[in-house]
């Protein structure tokens, strides 16, 4: 299901001795805090800890949104940052998707066009609408595809959003508390569509404060204080996860 | 999925705002053409009214100059030749020539090219006795106008006297109680009273007009003419005498000419004073034209800057909240990999289109109301004379590339914006 890869034996991302300071009017925080992890296609991590401990920074950095002040990012092999935010954001459409916890689909589009908004970054102008088909209906949510966002339900948004997501078959899937607005039901659906991606080939990093999230994935990160700690009991560790 | 899909679904979204800044664009283009129109309108019914007063005037010229001339002719000949011996301090002082010149030359002017002067009169005139009633009076023999050879014929200023025929001054007929048609004997002759003039409050009140001939026998003086007189032409110049005396003196050397001074300067300054009246009036109607075109032309120097610029502002705004409106929208595009070439492009053609579409709204706004008003506010002057073919399309280029200008910042902004920002925040 996932897309070629640019370094086929690099990992899916690497992330070294991230930092992240941001100046605020009570001072300095550092937000994230010589973080360190590696994962593989396949991973699917949760990344958990408690509000304001750099989770959402994080998956920023980690998605190539967010320059870290220092430490090394890599996607499929290659750094993001050491490309300009043009190149950057090309590289982003290519090879990350981002579910968000508020899904952020346009209001004014469509089912079928919110999901094709991503051929809007796609540089080589290749019709992706059998695949934004395909994707709706494994989504189970083929059949409105003239709806507008407004007019779906809580759950039906998020998939369409997961949909956009996974559209240009990215190797790796940020996905930001993506079931904290979910009831269990649809929860449990938007899971296991990110377990088979990550099935499928791809990588997932899931923010969550979820425990069913937290269950559902293969790993976990724990984050306090923009820095790592031990992974969860039961839980596979994160290759190279250090703090 | 294509930029433009994505454009007209936010325009159908939000409509109201792109509806606002359409109808910004399509006010701003209705009024720089109804200002443009309003201007080029004063200026052509200005001219429009300036050439009916160049034209009126110089009709009211020619009927003024007309008039002026008959007026002129009225007051009768101006222009005295008399023999060339003939002492001018006796003409002065008793009215008329003592000396004498063949009649012929009356006719050999009359057959020349002579243009300074017309209504050619050769007359013998002598102060006298009327030996029957005891009266002295000027007896003026008259043969009537010779006419120039080379003219149309005019009508003349003084009519021939038959012979037989008397013509009597005022004093002469009240004083003598004679009527016209009256018989009377005058020398021993008997002549019947052709006219009997009106006062005139001149020498001709005590003068007796006879026909020439009968005059020259009576005096004895056959043949023979002590003045001719004449009427300078309208156009002689300044110098009207010098030009006269030049071409008459070519003609018949053995003549001297005199003029009526105060009616020829008259006539001349009456003609001159109704054609600068004329030119005044004219140029000053040209120069209220101009001040009130040049004042028109500052008012819209102000106007349509002022115009333009609230234009371009209101679009301005109104892309600044439609940026603001979709901050999340623009960080996700960015996030997802949509380059900020694509978001800038999507914020400048939705401009660009409500610029196009409302100076095509403004455009014909302005061409559906424009029959409607052009009689209260145009001077009723056709739209096509007020606008022309290339203008309509200026507005339809300008408005759409002033608007991508007004939301240029606003559209920079939206696709600098860092996703990160926006979705860090959210």
């Amino acid at each position: 299901m996932c897309c070629a890869m640019t370094d086929s034996n690099a990992p899916a991302v690497k992330a070294e001795d991230l930092h992240k300071r941001f100046v605020t009017a009570e001072g300095e925080v550092h937000a994230v805090d010589s973080v360190s992890f590696e994962m593989r296609a396949g991973d699917f991590v949760a990344l958990h800890g408690p509000s304001g401990c750099g989770k959402s920074t994080l998956l920023l950095m980690t998605g190539g949104l967010l320059s870290p002040d220092e430490g090394l990012v890599e996607i499929a092999g290659e750094d993001p940052y050491k490309l300009n935010a043009e190149g950057r954001a090309a590289f982003r459409g290519a090879h990350v998707g981002f579910v968000f916890q508020q899904f952020h689909l346009i209001p004014y589009l469509n089912v079928l066009d919110n999901v094709l908004i991503g051929e809007l970054a796609d540089q080589a102008k290749v019709s992706l609408v059998d695949r934004a088909h395909n994707l709706l209906d494994k989504f189970n949510i083929g059949h409105r595809l003239n709806h507008v966002p407004s007019k779906l339900s809580i759950g039906e948004q998020q998939r369409v959003a997961l949909a956009r997501a996974l559209l240009r078959e990215p190797e790796l899937v940020l996905a930001d508390e993506p079931t904290g607005n979910l009831d269990p039901e649809n929860s449990e659906i938007i899971l296991q569509h990110l377990a088979d991606f990550a099935d499928d080939g791809g990588a997932v990093i899931m923010v969550t404060h979820d425990d069913r999230a937290r269950a559902a994935a293969k790993t976990s990160m724990h984050l306090e204080d923009g820095r790592m700690v031990a992974p969860d009991k039961g839980k596979q560790e994160v290759e190279g996860a250090t703090t | 999925m294509k930029l433009s899909r994505l454009v007209m679904r936010e325009i159908f979204h939000r409509k109201m705002n792109f509806f606002l800044a359409l109808v910004g664009v399509a006010l701003a283009v209705s009024c720089v053409l109804a200002t443009m129109a309003a201007m080029r309108s004063y200026d052509l019914n200005s001219d429009k009214i300036i050439a009916k007063m160049e034209a009126d005037t110089q009709a009211e010229m020619k009927k003024l100059e007309d008039d002026i001339r008959k007026t002129m002719k009225g007051l009768g000949f101006n222009i005295y030749i008399f023999p060339k011996d003939q002492d001018m301090s006796e003409v002065y002082d008793q009215g008329f020539a003592s000396k004498t010149m063949p009649e012929e030359y009356a006719t050999t002017l009359a057959n020349s090219k002579i243009v300074t002067v017309n209504h050619l009169l050769p007359s013998l005139t002598q102060k006298l006795e009327w030996p029957e009633k005891k009266r002295t009076v000027i007896l003026i023999g008259v043969r009537g106008e010779v006419p120039l050879a080379h003219r149309d014929p005019k009508s003349p200023l003084i009519d021939p006297i038959k012979k037989g025929e008397l013509v009597l001054g005022y004093e002469l007929h009240r004083s003598l109680e004679i009527k016209e048609g009256d018989e009377v004997i005058f020398k021993g002759k008997k002549f019947r009273v052709g006219e009997a003039h009106a006062e005139r409050g001149t020498k001709d009140d005590i003068t007796m007009w006879m026909n020439l001939t009968e005059c020259q026998e009576l005096l004895g003086k056959k043949g023979q003419i002590n003045a001719i007189q004449a009427l300078e032409c309208n156009c002689a110049t300044l110098d009207r005498l010098g030009e006269i005396r030049a071409e008459l003196m070519e003609i018949l050397p053995d003549t001297q000419i005199t003029e009526t001074g105060s009616t020829a300067l008259a006539r001349a300054e009456a003609r001159t004073q109704a054609k600068a009246t004329a030119d005044k009036q004219i140029a000053a109607a040209k120069a209220d034209r101009v001040r009130l075109s040049e004042e028109r032309e500052k008012f819209a120097g102000v106007l349509l800057p002022i115009v333009l610029l609230f234009a371009m502002v209101w679009i301005a705004m109104l892309a600044l909240m439609n940026v603001r409106e979709r901050v999340t929208e623009i960080g996700v595009l960015r996030a997802i990999g949509v380059g900020s070439k694509i978001v800038l492009a999507a914020f400048l053609s939705r401009a660009v289109l409500a610029g196009l579409l409302g100076a095509i709204a403004g455009v014909a706004g302005f061409a559906i109301i424009y029959p409607v008003v052009k009689e209260r506010l145009f001077h009723s002057i056709a739209m096509n004379e007020v606008v022309g073919g290339s203008e309509w399309i200026v507005p339809l280029v300008a408005a759409p590339l002033l608007a991508a200008v007004s939301a240029w910042l606003p559209s920079l902004m939206a696709a600098q914006r860092d996703p990160a920002d926006v979705l860090r925040h959210d």
